[in-house]
């Protein structure tokens, strides 16, 4: 008998439907992946699962009985425990106090901390989950955070756990981590339903893949049946190239130059430390780092965002080292922010004024301070074509796009400008597949077009596909540089992770040798 | 959530039209509901309570041109607000810059008393809105450059301003007399009153056109409420304003400087409330004193607020304001009815369209209902 059984679920969204009569079992002590692009409907399904949305349809059976989840209180009732892709954690608060929040053991209103430590110390162990309990949150890594959300589900007494895309914050060496504790979840007699967009992770985790399109159940199947591009066809229904094929890049003048910048971070602290790369016409080059290694501060320094404290910025030999954000448009960058929400759209603008904007001024979108509405609704009509946005017109709003569509939005803008730099970071975070295929084929154009990429990713297997030189960020230096195919993902983590700089412990260096392992 | 083209709204004008203004037509009509309870509960005619609000405010052509009189200022102070606001900026300190606008108007008025017509109104408009840009300018560096809150700032100007006033009327500005006031403005640079452009005769004719008190401030605002429309719709400094207000953030990867926008965007505010104090000193009172306005600039919030903060919205909402303005008066004549109910009603209206979240969830379930009905 299954330990969760949905039958038949259906939730309507005004003017969407977004789960259409989808029925999934879990059985005792299985991984479940729920595989399916950015909205699809896996996370409504959960959030209906969980108690956070109710269904217009459908029945949510427990261990063979239906079960009325009309909240996550129920949820939890019942033994569902749902940790989100954003983490729901009071940060100045300690880990313990995070776990037992809610359901304090104690008496009288007065919290039994001794024994609260206690249980979690326990569960710690049993799993296998290392944390320290005096810990606060804001302390730890995210990969720590995430540990403390699922010994919260199961202090909550979870018997099925529902991990909504796990994996979109980590590291390659924590979500190594957070796939044997799965297993040892599982090991323990718990279910885990396993949300994710990304194909090698279900190949890598699951016993059975449940794949999701435009709110239905497309196809089930296991790994030992299937392949990443077996899974990405299903996915998408169509057929999806994975890793596209490009030619010898042929280098040409230098159009990016970087020379011992140092920039400070928000806290006023030594972000960037001396780095110093060149960037020609033809080739892409690709800063390979962990989150939080200056690569922030060095993308908003050469944008124009962030103003340097020391060292040179040149672009086609002119000087922008301080240089605002208007003058690095005016003088041909372009850039595709890591997050399009906060720095790469405006929502509440329609497309054709997302993607006007920055040449808002310029002839012939605007004249003597009066924009011109009409040859701005053409261009945008041109770039949603173009770039294929998926939209009836382009007076929708920014916000009513999937997040493919937006960054489609944001990519036509910065690529349509005609840039002699394109500086991508993080060009496909949160993207699905289709997506991610698509605008992996942009960057390689401009390449292949003799412009200068400059991309900046946590993800090697970008990195990977598109880069002809890397570059490796630690602490705010550049540690290593590698020509295309030069460096597998286990070397590559080794060095993102301090192992050229600083002499790491064997022990740690085997362990971020085994972080690569894909 | 699927990529179907149906399900994305279309941003088309009937449309935001609607979407726009149900919510404060509503909220309008539930108000006035529930203010009937209220009158009601109390022991009051509600029926001749309205009747009276309404002969007060539309009920003849001098009731009507009082209600043009009431909501002239409150334009020009919903404008200031709604401006402001399109840049998330809250200018809580319209009354401030009002005062000073209209200390200028009262200023230019009697110095520039000989001047014809033609070249003193625009004179005195002018200097009203560099006086009130300039009174929002302190304010707005403030906010630009170190981040000081505007409401704080605009607030405490506001203060300032009053006290100014308060000073100089009493002081060198006096006129002479018992009465702290300035000296009457030049009749060259009064605006006049509507109906006083009309020959007896005309007004014989066509008798609606005795608006009484009514002046020509009104086509002033009007004029200024689609241009300030125009240039949120159409010009670089609306789209960047506009920009800022939704994000700071991407307007500033896309190279619009945001302090630079934050400043332009308060003075502008600042310059169109010194104008609701300009056609106050020009088309009512002819001089400033203590008291001379009656707080129009903070029920210009409540005006941009019914307005939701669209330009052409201030032109009704101000109406709205200023009829309920100019009827209590003979609501409490005739129908013994307390002015202060219609603080109650305007009280409601406000509630109700802060509220507007609950009346959304309202309508989106009834479509939810309604598209579930349809499968």
């Amino acid at each position: 008998m299954p330990v969760l059984e949905l039958r038949g679920i259906t939730k309507i969204f005004p003017g969407v439907v977004a789960n259409d009569d989808v029925s999934l079992t879990l059985d005792s002590g299985e991984i479940v992946a729920l595989l399916g692009e950015n909205g699809a409907g896996k996370t409504t399904l959960m959030n209906v699962v969980y108690g956070l949305l109710s269904a217009d349809g459908g029945e949510v059976l427990v261990d063979g009985k239906p079960a009325r989840i009309k909240s996550p209180r129920d949820a939890i009732d019942h033994g569902i425990g749902m940790v989100h892709q954003h983490f729901m954690l009071v940060e100045p608060l300690t880990v313990t106090e995070n776990i037992v929040l809610g359901r304090e053991p104690g008496r009288w209103g007065v919290i039994d901390f001794a024994a609260a430590r206690e249980r979690v110390r326990a569960l710690s162990e049993q799993y296998g989950l290392k944390v320290d309990p005096d810990a606060k949150i804001q302390d730890l890594s995210v990969g720590m955070q995430q540990r403390v959300e699922i010994l919260k589900a199961l202090y909550q007494g979870a018997r099925v756990l529902i991990l909504d895309e796990p994996t979109a914050v980590l590291t390659p060496q924590e979500v190594h981590e957070l796939f044997s504790v799965v297993r040892s979840l599982v090991e323990e007699g718990l279910s885990v339903v396993f949300i994710t967009h990304k194909l090698e992770e279900v190949i890598a985790v699951a016993d059975r893949i449940v794949v999701m399109r435009d709110g239905r159940v497309v196809g089930e199947t296991k790994p030992a049946e299937t392949d990443m591009v077996g899974l990405a066809r299903m996915m998408v229904g169509r057929d999806v190239v994975l890793r596209i094929e490009k030619g010898a890049s042929v280098c040409g003048e230098p159009v990016l130059e970087v020379e011992d910048l140092h920039v400070l971070d928000d806290r006023r602290l030594e972000a960037v430390r001396g780095v110093t790369f060149t960037v020609c016409g033809g080739e892409v080059v690709a800063i390979a780092g962990v989150d939080g290694n200056g690569q922030r501060e060095l993308v908003e320094a050469i944008v124009g965002l962030r103003r340097p404290q020391g060292g040179a910025i040149r672009t086609k030999g002119r000087d922008v080292t301080h240089a605002t954000a208007r003058e690095a448009i005016e003088a041909k960058i372009s850039h595709i922010p890591e997050d399009r929400h906060r720095r790469g759209l405006v929502l509440d603008f329609t497309i054709a004024e997302n993607l006007v904007l920055g040449d808002h001024r310029e002839e012939p979108y605007a004249k003597r301070g009066v924009m011109r509405p009409s040859v701005i609704a053409e261009m945008a009509r041109e770039r949603i074509s173009a770039y294929d946005v998926r939209t009836p017109s382009e007076r929708v709003l920014a916000s009513a796009l999937s997040g493919g569509n937006q960054q489609k939005v944001v990519v036509a803008r910065e690529i349509g400008r005609g840039p002699e730099l394109l500086v991508a970071a993080q060009p496909t975070r949160g993207l699905d597949v289709g997506a991610i295929e698509f605008v992996h084929r942009q960057i390689i154009a401009q390449r292949d077009a003799g412009k200068a990429v400059l991309l900046v990713s946590f993800e090697l297997e970008e990195v990977m596909a598109l880069a002809d030189r890397i570059l490796v960020i630690y602490e705010g230096r550049i540690v290593r540089e590698f020509a295309a195919g030069e460096a597998d993902d286990q070397t590559l983590g080794y060095y993102m992770t301090g192992g050229g700089g600083s002499k790491l412990e064997p022990a740690a260096a085997a362990a971020a040798e085994t972080g690569g392992e894909r | 959530m699927s990529e179907t083209h149906e399900a994305l709204p279309e941003q088309k004008p009937w449309m935001t039209l609607v979407q726009r203004a149900g919510a404060p037509v509503v909220s309008v009509l539930v108000a006035i509901g529930i203010g009937s309870v209220i009158m009601w509960v109390s022991g009051y005619d509600a029926m001749a309570a309205f009747a009276a609000l309404f002969k007060g405010s539309l009920g003849s052509p001098k009731a009507l041109g009082d209600t043009l009189l009431r909501a002239t200022p409150l334009m020009f102070t919903g404008l200031a607000v709604a401006y402001g606001f399109r840049a998330g900026l809250f200018n809580i300190g319209a009354e401030g810059q009002l005062f000073m606008g209209g200390l200028a108007a009262a200023y230019l008025g009697v110095a520039l008393a000989g001047w014809p017509p033609a070249l003193a109104l625009p004179a005195l408009l002018l200097g009203a809105m560099a006086a009130g840009a300039a009174w929002a300018f302190v304010p707005a560096l403030l906010k630009a450059r170190i981040g000081a809150h505007e409401v704080i700032t605009t607030m405490m100007f506001t203060y300032i301003a009053k006290y100014i006033v308060s000073w100089l009327v009493v002081g060198p500005l006096k006129a002479p007399g018992q009465i702290p006031q300035t000296n009457m403005i030049g009749v060259s640079a009064q605006l006049p009153r509507i109906q006083s452009l009309f020959s007896d005769a005309t007004l014989e004719a066509l008798p609606f056109l005795r608006l009484g008190r009514g002046h020509m401030g009104i086509f002033v605002a009007l004029f200024f409420a689609v241009a300030v429309w125009l240039v949120l719709k159409y010009t670089t400094l609306g789209y960047e304003n506009r920009a800022v207000g939704y994000n700071p953030w991407a307007s500033e990867n896309a190279g619009i400087s945001v302090p630079a926008t934050i400043i332009k965007s308060l003075c502008i505010s600042g310059a169109l409330a010194g104008l609701a104090g300009a056609v106050e000193v020009m088309g009512v009172h002819h001089r400033i004193f203590d008291q001379f306005s009656s707080g129009f600039g903070f029920t210009g919030i409540a005006v941009a607020l019914v307005a939701k903060n669209h330009p052409l919205g201030v032109i009704p909402a101000a109406l709205l304001f200023g009829a309920m303005s100019a009827g209590s008066g003979t609501m409490q004549l005739e129908a013994d009815v307390p002015q202060k109910i219609v603080l109650i009603i305007q009280a409601l209206v406000i509630f109700l369209i802060a509220a507007e979240s609950v009346v959304q969830w309202f309508i989106q379930k009834r479509q939810k209902e309604a598209l579930a009905r349809a499968r």
